[in-house]
Formats: C-alpha cells, structure tokens, sequence
C-alpha cells in the first residue's frame, strides 16, 4: 500500500500524543478524589496511578478500542477505498486532539471521550456517508453517557448508605470500621478482576471459563481483603484525635480502603480512556497490515494497547503530578468515606462500560457518583453550576470534533488521496 | 489545568466558617460578664474597656458573617436548606449584637442596678452566656451530621444537645421573673427614667437566651429536611 508506514507513524504519533494527553489531564480527575480526601500522597497517587492505569489499558483496553475503531462504522461501504478510513482515523485523532488543546486553554469543561466519538461520527457521515454510520451503535453510546452518571449515583448513594448505616451509626464506630471496610475491600477486588476476566484476557494468553473466572475474582477479593485487613490491623486507635471531629479515627481506615478504591478507579479509567488514543492507531495499523482490507476480521495486535499504556504513563508521569496535585488540593471537603463511596460508584461502572465496548466519559462518571453522595446529604456543598457547564459543554464538542475531523479529513484526502 | 476540572463541583463548605462564626459570637457575649460585673460595681472606666472588646469582637463576627454570605451563590446543592443556614447565621449574629447593644446603653447612661440586685443579674447574664455556649455545642456537631448524612445516632445526639439548650433557656426565664420581681419591689426608691431603662436592660439579657434557642431551633429543621 501506497503511504502506508507514513499512515502507521502519522498514527503512531497522533495515537501517543492523545494518549500523552488523557495522562497528563484526565487521570487527574479519577485520582483527585483520593488526594482530595488525603487518603493518598501525591506521590502514593502517581504510583498507583502509573501501574493501574497501564493494568488497565492493556488487560481491559481492547472491548472499548474495538468500538472505536469499527463499531461506529459500517466499512462495508469502503471497500474500494481502505484509504479514506485511514484519512478520517487522522482526522479524528487530531481533530480532538486540537480540540482539545483549545478548551482546555479556554477552560471548557469537556471530555476526550466525546471528543473522539464526534470527531468519528463527524467523518463518517459527511465524508463517507450517512449509511456510513452505524447509528444505533452510536445512539447506544449516547444514550451510556445519559445513563453511566446515573447508574453511577445511584450505586454511589447505596454504598454511602449502607457506610453511614454499619458504620457511622454503630454503637462503636472505630471498631465497626475495622470489622467492615475489609468486606468493601473485598467487594473493589473481586468487581475489577470479574469484570476484566469476563471480556477476556486471551491477548496475554489467558482464557477462563465463566466459573474460574468467578473463582479467580473470588480469590483475587481475599487477596486484597487479607492485604487491606494487614494495613488495617497496623492502625492505631488515637483518642485525642476525635476531640474535635469524632469521626477522624474511622476515616483512617477508610484511609487504606480508599488506597484500594483508587487503584481499581486507575485501572477502570485506563480501561476505558485508552481507547479514545489507540483506537483509530488499531484502525488504521489493521487496514495498512491487511493490505488495505477494510472488512477487519483481524484481531488487534496487543502492542497498540501497550503503546496507548505507555503514552498515558509518560503523561502521567511527565505533567499529570501538577495536574493531580492542582485538582486534588482544590478538593477539600470530601472525607475518605465519602471519597471511597464515590469512587468506588464511578470504578465499577466505568469497568463495567469497558467490558460492554462503551466508551463513556470517565470524569461525566465521577460527577455522578460525587452527585449521588451529595443526595444522601453526605457532601456539604456541591457547585451545580458546574453540572449545567459540562452538560452544554458536551454538547458543543460534539458538532465542534465533528466539524474540525470532516475539515482535517479532506485535508489528509488531498495531501495522499 | 484537565479539560474537565472536577474540583470545580466541591463549593466551599458553609460548616466550618459557620462554626467559626459562632465561636466568635461565644467570645462576644462571654465579654459581657466582666462588662456588667464592673459596670455594676460602678468601675465606668474598667466597663469601659470591657464594652471596647465586646464592640470588636462583633464587628469581626460581622466580617465573618458576611464573608460566610458571599460564599453561598445560588445553586449551590446542599445537605441542609440555604434558607435555614442563613437564618441560624442571622440568629448566631443577633446575640453579638444584642451583647453589643445592652453593653452600649449600660454604658451610656451609667446604668447603675440598686446593689441588692448584683447577684441575682450577674446570675442571668451567666445563665444566657450558658444558654449561647450550648447553642454552639449543638452548631459543632453540623459536620459530624454532614458525615453520617443526618441520619441514626447523630441525630439524637443533637435533640438531646437542643433539649439541654430549651432546658436553660427556661431556667433564664425563671430567674428574669425574679428579677424583674426584685426591680419591682425597689423601683418607687428610684429615678423613674433610669427604672425604664433597666428594665429594658433585663429585658435585652433575657432576649440572649431566646435568640440562643432559636438557633438551636433553626438546627433542629435542618436535621428534619
């Protein structure tokens, strides 16, 4: 194919940068909750962060990649011209790519994930087609960003509940503390391993049956349960320290489950962010590979998944500590157990969405959970402001991805086409 | 800076700086026992000095009164209504300002009680100062109720903190019976102008405890929201 590693190093270099960017910018938000509520230190976070994000990318990446690089699309249509794929695939990464450079320099609220989905979507049909769009597929995915805040509120609103319910309404709350949070340990283990065992790990070469996947997830809960309950045990109960806020010991131990809750919150958010960079890499890498076969049969070679893990750690690690530390000192009235409710809420249905192939905005995600806590009164003051500005904002980056990939998308078809 | 900054959703909390302001009006009316014991005593320039304490530890619970209003823009989603925080704020203030008010008119016209009087209203004053330091008991536990999301135990806890402040608000109105009783008795031996005005005076010293309910009242909607 005519260009063809001049396509895969374009998209190599677009795919790297977005995934640069979702680890410099958007890990901020999955992890500020934790350094919000000082259960971690900013280093404890980036640590954490680094590993889970890059765990998640790799293990669970590959549902959510797989639907932005041809779910979205009926590429039946292109069979005659696998070049036009790849031209809007550029497109789309540097349309919301640029995108989002500009709203973040004008601190609009908006989401990669949107972005990226606009810019496809924008693409397809005006560049290809309007058949060219699976709109179902897509109305689905819209229709997820409706409900995964939802969902995410509601499970936030139950888990706090049933906290101030067995713990912050016990007789003895310390000790009712120490009895309880090792089960919600259990319960962050055991969702995360299930959830990324169920859609498969056969790309590091590990298949499971349903029932040893429910075993492994079993056994990975008492894993970090008995690892959770060795932090917990080595907690000293200080009597001084609840003087002036009688709840200061409890949140200690909320301390070392938020640990937990905020790895499992990297790992779902690598899970799913991973795909809005490597997603049209996979595209594009697959056409060029096949030998400009669009009809993709091929399953994606694993290293764009390590190559999207890699760029979100190098963000990570090279800006994101400012991004986080910024975030997260802005966050102060959020208290471990508040924190965990939340986070917890949005890990699980972001992992949940990552292993149904929906591409869903993380952050939109956490808004909603923190929104669930605050039902439950547990937050002493939310800005819902804030709530009406990403709500516009996300409907301004839709038609704004759309329109700047359909522009980048004749731009490619003259320079190559 | 993210593209999406969710540190932006958490608004500043109103819990502690309505804490904060309370304690300040505490300090304020607890002046107000040196004040009327040096004023009864006659001592006008020690009162004086007193009176100048309580006049500033107003203003600096004005100051903080109205930083605490500035933080409440509207659309601000909370655990307890904005209207019922900004009443329990109105009310913490008017027992800095009522302080300042009976310290003022004692101090202007050198009211000066018949001596048989002294203990019974250093007792009042105390007894509304008790009255104002258990409606800050209460206002304490606001982030504790914040954390248990005003359910259970906590609840309680805060009926019984508000059941004690009823309790001594009536013990205050027993001993302003008492005396007004006692003025009653004693008022043909005195200028009738100045027996005017200690009654207002009395009357003002009750009005610190009451306004001390009604913050214990206010809070108390708060829990039923």
């Amino acid at each position: 194919m005519e260009f063809g590693t001049t396509f895969i190093i374009l998209a190599c270099v677009f795919g790297l940068f977005m995934a640069w960017g979702v680890g410099a910018n958007d890990v901020a938000n999955a992890m500020a909750t934790s350094v919000g509520s000082k259960a971690l230190t900013i280093k404890q976070a980036i640590f954490i962060a680094a590993i889970f994000e890059f765990l998640g990318a790799y293990l669970a990446g590959g549902q959510v990649t797989a639907t932005i690089r041809k779910g979205m699309m009926d590429t039946s249509l292109l069979a005659g011209n696998p070049d036009l794929l790849i031209f809007g695939m550029l497109a789309s990464l540097l349309a919301a790519g640029i995108w989002l450079l500009v709203a973040t320099r004008a601190g609009w609220p908006v989401s990669t994930t949107h972005s990226i989905v606009g810019a496809i979507v924008g693409f397809a049909a005006v560049g290809i087609g309007i058949d060219a769009v699976k709109w179902g597929k897509v109305g689905t995915i819209a229709m997820s960003w409706v409900i995964s805040p939802a969902l995410a509120g509601v499970v936030a609103y139950a888990l706090f509940r049933s906290v101030q319910r067995l713990i912050f309404d016990a007789k003895k709350p310390f000790q009712a503390s120490k009895k309880y949070v090792p089960y919600y340990i259990f319960l962050v283990g055991f969702i995360i391993a299930l959830v990324t065992m169920f859609k498969g790990l056969k790309h590091v070469g590990l298949e499971l049956s349903i029932y040893e996947s429910y075993g492994v997830a079993i056994g990975f809960g008492f894993v970090s349960m008995f690892v959770g309950k060795h932090f917990i045990n080595k907690l000293k109960f200080d009597p001084d320290a609840d003087h002036d806020y009688h709840f200061t010991n409890v949140e200690k131990v909320f301390g070392v489950l938020m640990m937990f809750t905020a790895s499992a919150m990297a790992f779902a958010h690598g899970s799913n962010d991973v795909a809005n960079a490597v997603g049209p890499l996979a595209a594009v890498v697959s056409i060029v590979e096949s030998g400009g076969q669009v009809a993709q049969k091929s399953a994606m070679a694993p290293w764009i998944l390590l190559l999207g893990g890699v760029g979100i750690v190098a963000g990570l690690i090279m800006y994101g500590k400012k991004v986080i530390a910024t975030v997260g000192s802005n966050i102060t009235e959020l208290t471990p157990s508040r924190g965990f409710a939340a986070t917890l809420a949005a890990a699980t249905t972001v992992v949940i969405a990552s292993g149904t192939g929906l591409p869903i905005s993380t952050t939109h995600t956490l808004v909603g959970a923190v929104l669930g806590v605050g039902m439950a009164r547990g937050i002493a003051a939310l800005n819902m402001n804030i709530v009406r500005t990403i709500f516009m904002s996300w409907i301004i980056t839709l038609p704004a991805g759309a329109i700047l990939s359909i522009a980048f998308f004749f731009m490619f078809k003259g320079m190559f086409g | 800076m993210s593209p999406i900054d969710i540190s932006n959703l958490f608004g500043s909390s109103p819990v502690s700086p309505l804490q904060a302001h309370m304690a300040k009006v505490q300090a304020c009316i607890e002046a107000l026992v040196p004040f009327v014991e040096a004023a009864l005593e006659g001592k006008w320039s020690k009162a004086e000095k007193a009176q100048a304490k309580i006049v500033k530890l107003e203003n600096e619970a004005d100051d903080l009164k109205k930083a605490l209003r500035l933080n409440l823009p509207t659309g601000l989603f909370m655990p307890v209504s904005r209207r019922d925080l900004l009443e329990v704020l109105t009310m913490q203030d008017r027992i800095a300002n009522k302080s300042k008010d009976i310290s003022g008119l004692m101090l202007g016209r050198k009211i000066e009680f018949p001596a048989a009087m002294n203990k019974k209203i250093v007792e009042f004053v105390k007894r509304c100062v008790d009255a104002s330091a258990q409606a800050e008991v209460a206002i304490n536990e606001l982030d504790e109720l914040v954390a248990t999301g005003f359910r259970g135990k906590e609840i309680k806890l805060v009926a019984s903190m508000i059941k004690k402040l009823n309790k001594i608000e009536s013990d205050t109105d027993k001993i302003q019976v008492k005396v007004r009783e006692m003025l009653f008795k004693l008022e043909k031996d005195l200028p009738p102008i100045d027996v005017m005005f200690m009654y207002k005076v009395i009357d003002w010293i009750g009005d610190l405890a009451d306004i001390a309910q009604r913050v214990g009242s206010r809070l108390e909607l708060m829990l039923a929201k």
